[in-house]
């Protein structure tokens, strides 16, 4: 059977706490900005809110205060599915030894300009 | 620069009141917004509710200097704000009513938030360029405010039993302070000849109809008030405001001149 790892899953597993939360407490949301300059969306921090439109509302304020952003992507916490750590031997390290996936032994010519 | 300051002369009589009544409006609730600082229901209101009393905060220093400007070189924002007697005070009374709960809280910054919309928005058709400029730029934070208590009015009010109660107590507990909101005083009726105040008894219907939207939404019911309190655009206040205005301005007062 596969275990399902949730964002955040790992501080309670290991700290021993319960994950049974308040049913009054808002539950947890993830907040993506794009700001002027970028062209993705970046994480930068979580909170809480009743649903999603209070989440929006909450991420303009908290995180869009300094003109961090022009678009905002808020998801609820439990729909990040996040890779155990316990796995990173297997997962990461096989590619620290393969340079050969780096496309650096091509010679480019010069007509194809900056890739 | 010259001939436009000369042809402000004849009406900054009324001018001048006329400004310190939009930038003691919105300084007092913002100071009581302010309050709510550390104390919100949790962390992420407590920073929008502090973002609003920001807003308030920079359209009223906004109508401060112009007033300031207006009223010769003695005078500037910070004395303006923090050397003036309660009854040189002309906000609206509701502004100066202390906080009570979240509920409370809430339906005035809407009842506010709804105001300031439609007025800021005949306002920045001024004849007045500084004025129709500060409400230009306003109007773009009065609009998320709007948005924001809106979205409060109709999540407490169609929410549970107990939200629903608390925040049909509000709408008794504020229904007093809502038609000094539509009440000329003289300076603006003076100032409507020019085109530069507004007719803010015209902005009364749009108000009510967005209210009864959101109230049908929020499942509330609007309560006419028989009695209604008017005055604070003159300077006549309760004494909320004289202990508001106590500890706003005991470290001006204290330490006169002292700066950030």
């Amino acid at each position: 059977m596969i275990k399902k790892y949730y964002y955040g899953d790992y501080g309670e597993i290991e700290g021993g706490v319960s994950s049974n939360k308040s049913e009054t407490e808002f539950p947890l949301w993830e907040v993506f900005i794009r700001s002027k300059q970028g062209l993705d969306h970046k994480h930068v921090g979580s909170l809480h809110a009743a649903d999603v439109a209070m989440a929006m509302e909450n991420a303009r304020d908290v995180y869009t205060r300094r003109m961090e952003g022009v678009s905002i992507w808020v998801v609820e916490s439990k729909h990040i599915h996040a890779s155990n750590p316990d796995e990173a031997e297997s997962l990461y390290e096989p590619a620290t030894d393969k340079i050969y996936r780096h496309p650096t032994f091509y010679n480019l010519p010069d007509e194809v300009g900056h890739m | 620069m010259q001939s436009n300051t000369q042809q402000q002369i004849p009406n900054s009589k009324f001018l001048i009141p006329y400004c310190l009544h939009l930038a003691d409006t919105t300084l007092i609730l913002s100071h009581r917004n302010s309050e709510w600082c550390g104390h919100g229901p949790i962390l992420e209101q407590d920073i929008a509710l502090t973002n609003i009393a920001l807003d308030l905060l920079g359209q009223a220093r906004n109508f401060y200097q112009y007033a300031a400007m207006l009223m010769g070189v003695e005078f500037d924002e910070d004395k303006l704000a923090y050397l003036r007697e309660p009854n040189e005070f002309k906000n609206h009374l509701i502004a100066e009513h202390p906080n009570s709960d979240w509920a409370v809280t809430i339906l005035r910054q809407f009842y506010f938030s709804c105001y300031q919309y439609y007025f800021y928005s005949e306002l920045k058709n001024s004849n007045d360029e500084q004025l129709a400029a500060i409400a230009t730029k306003a109007l773009k934070e009065v609009t998320y405010h709007l948005r924001w208590s809106t979205e409060w009015v109709v999540r407490l009010g169609d929410g549970t039993e107990e939200s629903n109660t608390k925040m049909q107590n509000a709408v008794e507990f504020l229904k007093d302070y809502v038609i000094e909101f539509f009440v000329m005083s003289d300076y603006e009726t003076e100032l409507l000849k020019d085109a530069v105040s507004i007719d803010v008894k015209a902005i009364q219907g749009k108000w009510q109809q967005k209210v009864n939207d959101v109230f049908e939404e929020a499942t509330l019911n609007f309560v006419p008030s028989p009695n209604s309190r008017f005055g604070g655009k003159d300077g006549e206040h309760s004494e909320h405001l004289v202990s508001l205005l106590e500890e706003m301005q005991s470290l001006q007062r204290t330490y006169p001149n002292s700066v950030w």
